[in-house]
C-alpha cells in the first residue's frame, strides 16, 4: 500500500508508475481531492511521467472523480508524459462513454496492456 | 414510507444520508444497474446542493426526501440556495467543454434517472428511478 494514501497501491514497472485504486468506494467525494493530490504529486516527481491507473477494484464513479482525472491528464500532458486507464468495469466505462471521456483518455482492458503501451 | 433527512452542507453528512437511502434500495433488491444509477444520481444531486446551491454555507441545510418502493424510487433534494436554470448549463459533451473538469453532474443525473425535474426556482430536484 502507498504510505501516503493507504487505499492506493503504487508500484513501478520499469519507467511506468502503476497505481491501483484499491477500494470499491475509493472514489467517493471525500477521497477524491486527496487522491488527486497524491496522483499529481507522483506525476510531478517524474520528468517524463508514464502512469497507469488501474480501476479493477473501483465500483463507483462520480463527476468529481472524472474532474480529478481530467486535471491529472492535463498535468501529464503538460509534462509531455502519458497516462493510461485500465481495468474499468462495464458500468463505470458507460459513464466515460456517456460523458464522451472515453475519447479523451487512453483506456485499455488490462494493466499489462497499459504498461506495455507505455514501455 | 417516505423518509426525510435534513443535513448540514457538508459532504460527510451527505454521504451518511446517501448510505441510508442505498441501504433501503438494497433491501428492495433493485437490479445492479438501477442501484448504480441511484447511487450516482443521488451523489451528484447532493453534491450539487451542497457545493453549488448552498456553497458549503454551514448555516444552510440540504433536505433529502426519498421513497423506495419495489417498483420505483422517488428522490427529492432541496437546498437553500438561490437556484439556477438547468437549461442554461453548457453541454459538457460539446467538443469545447470535453476537457473542462466540472459541469457533468446534472447531465449524469438526466442520463441515469428515468425522470428528473427541477422546481421553478431551481433549488429543488425530483428524480425517479424504476427498478428494471
Amino acid at each position: 500500500m502507498d504510505q501516503e494514501h493507504p487505499r492506493l497501491s503504487v508500484t513501478q514497472q520499469g519507467d511506468v508508475t502503476v497505481v491501483k485504486l484499491a477500494d470499491r468506494k475509493i472514489l467517493d467525494e471525500a477521497s477524491i481531492a486527496q487522491i488527486g493530490d497524491r496522483l499529481q504529486g507522483l506525476v510531478d516527481k517524474q520528468p517524463d511521467p508514464r502512469m497507469v491507473l488501474d480501476f479493477s477494484d473501483v465500483g463507483h464513479m462520480s463527476s468529481s472523480a472524472l474532474g480529478m482525472l481530467i486535471r491529472l491528464n492535463k498535468r501529464v500532458r503538460e509534462k509531455k508524459g502519458r497516462l493510461r486507464l485500465c481495468g474499468i468495469q462495464k458500468p463505470i466505462y458507460e459513464v466515460f462513454v456517456i460523458t464522451r471521456l472515453n475519447e479523451i483518455f487512453d483506456i485499455t482492458e488490462t494493466p499489462d496492456e497499459a504498461v506495455r503501451s507505455l514501455s | 414510507m417516505e423518509t426525510t433527512v435534513v443535513i448540514p452542507s457538508n459532504l460527510s453528512a451527505a454521504h451518511e444520508a446517501e448510505k441510508a437511502l442505498l441501504d433501503a434500495v438494497a433491501q428492495c433488491r433493485y437490479s445492479e444497474a438501477a442501484t448504480f444509477a441511484i447511487k450516482l444520481a443521488v451523489e451528484e444531486g447532493m453534491n450539487n446542493a451542497i457545493k453549488h446551491g448552498n456553497r458549503f454555507d454551514a448555516a444552510k441545510k440540504v433536505t433529502l426526501t426519498y421513497k423506495v418502493g419495489q417498483d420505483r424510487t422517488v428522490i427529492t433534494i432541496a437546498d437553500e440556495g438561490p437556484g439556477f436554470h438547468p437549461s442554461a448549463l453548457p453541454d459538457p459533451t460539446a467538443d469545447e467543454n470535453l476537457e473542462k473538469p466540472t459541469g457533468r453532474g446534472v447531465m449524469l443525473m438526466n442520463a441515469y434517472m428515468d425522470e428528473v425535474a427541477y422546481n421553478d426556482k431551481g433549488n429543488q430536484v425530483r428524480m425517479v428511478k424504476n427498478n428494471t
